[in-house]
């Protein structure tokens, strides 16, 4: 096979596949998908339920139909594929070291990269759930794959912990498949999902959701026989009296996703602490140049549509590196992150974007607004450059907002956007 | 009519495998029997990984005596049979005068013991050999014969030169009692049955004051678990400067809450020390997290709780057995015996920390025992001290890595992401001479599961591979052995009394 490519993506989920498909739609002309796993897809391929497509399509698709979609492209335009492949390391200079079964250790060499790996779940280490160390712990994620993919039943009798979107989803869904979800605990006082899936998932099943709750305790020597629940206060601590002994042979957790960034550190992609993706400008270009990142590597978004998005962004940037071996960069200033926001992706912006087309931003709010509020972006003396206004702001659900080439001529005045969201 | 041996070792932990493997020396039928589903699934599944210098137990105690023997022969052993192991040193780190009182009775202990090197090292030498360790740190023990091996690599490899040398393993079997003809022991009772031997030997760890009382010996003798929790480190988010151990100066309830370097690029932090009844309690707790937080964070003030990637607990088996030097005043010491009370008993208890530095040394006095007992104890000639550590990819360099794809292509495949654990490695161990049967077997020996997701990728294809490859469904695979299933049952097979019928009416 070939050694020398124009863009190698890696990964071939959502964010991966856009990002393939944008490379070769812009000019590259070799372009590779490097895959992990034996298909195509990524973690699309486990979630068999629908809501995936909305914004781009206005269609309702289940996540292998979505997949499916893209993976059609990416072969009608000729983009090839390494499957049941592992990235062991990528260099500043962008080579990249993998191994598979048949072709064994390849070394490979690519203009440009597109970091496209995903994010994986936190686990129980992470959030210190005390208690026994049983069978029968597992996040949703593992969870969804041994059910959707696998078929078998992890457990019979569940607790959730978490709100999170996958949570709900896999509550519903194993109450389809015969299983009892004896609850979902969330230790947050607001849901950390999307409020779609609480309705979806656990109203419409009639699945009970406990906030201000968590997991006190694990029970169960050999496999889990029951969870203590706790009423915990505003910092977390258990509330004295608010013990439960809850029976279940299972607990799923869906308590938060962290961008799968090992690999990136490898090539000296810097991190931003807050989002566990790296700094990105607005075409998606890491510190590192040449290398690009697409999808939940850079921050965990709530709809696959945006993951598709940014990929498409971050593999047009890709070829246009690839093809010129550097990219035209204006001049570029940070976003912030101001009032209410802990983050905004991308990091900073190219002022001559703008003439060409839109770029959009998005981000997370601090604490849930439950009201009317206005997201503004704002330039260093506090000029609204662009606004934009929402029913409300929540943490579990991204804010997008676009800057459109119409503010041009106000961002040519920025040295620095700063957004912020309040109420109205 | 039972089957017959010349010894029966009860508990395949790294003390009774390490009889096993020192005895397979010589002529003898050898049994080896473990209640649980695998080799070294007890205390010595959970521990520091230390491998002490021998500075702490006291002068002409079993456990000084051992431990200085044990660290001595760790290198051979290391090498013979492919355990990781790094004789890297440790440090006693004081901050106060106290501390530093203490450490002189250290130092002055370790030379009556005989630790070769010992040293008292000023705060500054301290801080620029680690940069890492707290800012007012005043002085240091430094220990030149401390080390850090694997303790779970290392009973399984034990146990697997063991059977390499003839030794039967069996699994899954528990002692229920001792056969007897008058005062001798004639075999044990077990869930698998009776089997006979001239000796048995007790290494049944958290058990050992339970069996010994079977035989009528030690009535007095009384094994409280004491519970160590730990917490480890994601690898790529934090490391000490250089592989090494620190400890805090010790205090009356032990040696304190370390900090140290794993053989598997990990930081450990722990244990605490907390009595508790019940001898299957391994639960974490809230307090004892924070409890060795705020004593790792004391040590080296960086470490940061988001790096946190795995937490888990152990039981010592703490007992109260006195000293059999009658000069100290000491009563919780190693039981290394022939009690007179029976024939046939080899009894060890009590062994707690540092009873795996001092593992290959009790096995040593064990034969001592045996032949000072009259055993006529045989070499055999073709007995092979050598048990090579099976593959792992990602400690190879390239080039050793594309070799071994070409030569096994399975080692060309990844199932742990985060400890970069191939295909090659998981079916090596299932097909190892003691095959690793259930999840967390796979996981002691191949260290997969271990890294930040914590098992979320590679366990749906480790079940499908064990099931695969030992010829049972998905839903016979388990984590730790019986009772302890990851599945229940296919998806589409509802069991019909899990459907209410007034549900559907």
């Amino acid at each position: 096979m070939k050694t020398n490519y124009d863009v190698i993506v890696i990964g071939s989920g959502p964010g991966g596949l856009a990002a393939a498909i944008a490379a070769k739609e812009n000019g590259a002309d070799d372009v590779l998908i490097i895959e992990r796993d034996v298909e195509l897809g990524g973690i699309l391929l486990q979630c068999i339920h629908n809501g995936f497509g909305l914004q781009l399509f206005n269609e309702d698709m289940p996540g292998p139909t979505y997949a499916q979609y893209y993976i059609d492209k990416v072969k009608a335009h000729g983009v090839e594929t390494l499957m049941d492949t592992m990235v062991l390391d990528i260099s500043p200079q962008r080579e990249i070291f993998a191994i598979n079964k048949d072709l064994g250790y390849l070394d490979l060499q690519a203009k440009a990269i597109v970091l496209a790996m995903g994010c994986r779940e936190r686990t129980r280490a992470q959030i210190m759930l005390p208690g026994a160390r049983p069978a029968g712990v597992y996040t949703a994620g593992t969870a969804q794959r041994f059910v959707n993919v696998e078929g078998h039943m992890p457990g019979n009798k569940f607790v959730i912990l978490g709100s999170g979107d996958i949570g709900m989803i896999m509550a519903r869904r194993l109450t389809i498949e015969g299983a009892q979800v004896e609850r979902v605990l969330e230790i947050m006082p607001y849901l950390t999902g999307l409020t779609r899936n609480y309705v979806q998932c656990l109203l419409d099943y009639g699945i009970t959701l406990q906030k201000h709750r968590t997991v006190n305790r694990i029970i169960g020597r050999d496999r889990v026989e029951a969870i203590e629940a706790v009423t915990v206060d505003e910092k977390w601590q258990p509330v004295p009296g608010t013990k439960e002994i809850i029976p279940c042979d299972t607990l799923l957790l869906s308590v938060g996703l962290i961008p799968e960034n090992e690999l990136s550190k490898k090539a000296g992609v810097l991190l931003d602490p807050i989002t566990n993706g790296p700094y990105v400008d607005d075409r998606f270009m890491t510190n590192v140049p040449g290398i690009f990142a697409a999808g939940n590597v850079v921050q965990v978004y709530d709809l696959v549509d945006w993951v598709t998005e940014a990929g498409s962004t971050a593999g047009k940037g890709a070829a246009q590196f690839a093809l010129a071996e550097k990219l035209e960069t204006g001049e570029e200033i940070p976003l912030k992150a101001g009032e209410n926001i802990r983050y905004v992706v991308p990091h900073k912006l190219d002022k001559n974007h703008l003439a060409e087309e839109q770029v959009r931003l998005q981000m997370r709010a601090i604490t849930p607004m439950e009201e009317r509020v206005l997201v503004t972006v704002e330039d260093q003396n506090g000029e609204v450059v662009t606004k934009k206004g929402e029913p409300y702001a929540r943490p579990g659900e991204i804010i997008t907002l676009a800057i459109q080439p119409k503010a041009y001529e106000a961002v040519q005045r920025a040295t620095s956007l700063t957004v912020n969201v309040r109420k109205r | 009519m039972a089957q017959s041996y010349d010894v029966i070792i009860i508990g395949a932990g790294i003390v009774g495998s390490m009889v096993a493997r020192f005895l397979s020396k010589y002529k003898l039928d050898i049994l080896l029997i473990d209640k649980d589903s695998d080799v070294g699934m007890g205390t010595s599944s959970a521990n520091s990984a230390a491998v002490h210098a021998g500075y702490d137990a006291l002068p002409g105690s079993n456990k000084a005596l051992t431990n200085v023997m044990g660290v001595e022969m760790w290198p051979q052993v290391s090498e013979e049979l492919g355990i990781p192991y790094e004789r890297c040193g440790d440090y006693v780190v004081a901050v106060s005068d106290e501390d530093m009182t203490m450490l002189n009775i250290l130092l002055e202990r370790g030379k009556e013991n005989g630790v070769p090197g010992l040293e008292i090292i000023s705060g500054e030498e301290m801080r620029r050999r680690e940069p890492l360790i707290r800012p007012d740190a005043i002085g240091a023990l430094w220990a030149p014969t401390g080390g850090i091996s694997d303790p779970l690599t290392a009973t399984v490899a034990v146990a697997e030169n063991a059977v390499m040398n003839g030794v039967t393993v069996m699994l899954n079997t528990a002692f229920e009692d001792f056969l007897m003809d008058g005062n001798t022991i004639t075999g044990i009772r077990t869930n698998q049955g009776d089997f006979e031997s001239r000796w048995v030997v007790n290494a049944a760890g958290l058990y050992a004051d339970e069996v010994m009382h079977k035989a009528g010996v030690r009535p007095d003798f009384v094994i409280h678990p004491r519970r160590g929790e730990y917490l480890i480190l994601d690898k790529v988010e934090f490391q000490l400067t250089q592989n090494t151990i620190l400890f805090p100066a010790p205090s009356n309830k032990g040696k304190g809450i370390l900090v140290a370097s794993t053989l598997h690029g990990n930081v450990i932090i722990g244990p605490n020390a907390n009595f508790v009844e019940d001898k299957t309690d391994k639960d974490m707790t809230r307090e004892g997290v924070e409890e060795i937080w705020s004593g790792g964070k004391k040590l080296v003030p960086s470490v940061n709780r988001k790096h946190i990637i795995a937490e888990f607990a152990g039981l010592r088996a703490t007992g109260n057995a006195p000293s059999p030097n009658p000069e100290i005043d000491y009563n919780q010491d190693f039981i290394i015996e022939i009690p007179e009370e029976v024939k046939g008993l080899v009894n060890l208890g009590g062994i707690e920390s540092p009873g795996f530095t001092a593992s290959p040394a009790i096995a040593i006095k064990v034969i001592e025992l045996l032949k000072a007992a009259g055993e006529d104890l045989i070499e055999k000639p073709d007995w092979n001290p050598i048990r090579e550590a099976p593959p792992v990819f990602r400690h190879m360099d390239k080039h050793q890595q594309a070799d071994l794809i070409a030569k096994e292509p399975a080692y060309g495949r990844i199932v742990c992401r985060c400890e970069m654990v191939t295909e090659g490695e998981i079916l090596a161990a299932i097909h190892s001479p003691i095959p690793a049967t259930t999840y967390d077997a796979i996981k002691r020996r191949t260290w997969l599961g271990t890294g930040r997701c914590q098992g979320g990728f590679d366990m749906p294809r480790v079940v499908h591979i064990l099931s695969e490859e030992l010829g049972i469904a998905p839903e016979e695979v388990t984590k730790k052995g019986d009772g302890s299933p990851l599945l229940y049952r296919r998806t589409k097979d509802v069991q019909q009394d899990h459907i209410v019928v007034e549900d559907l009416i």
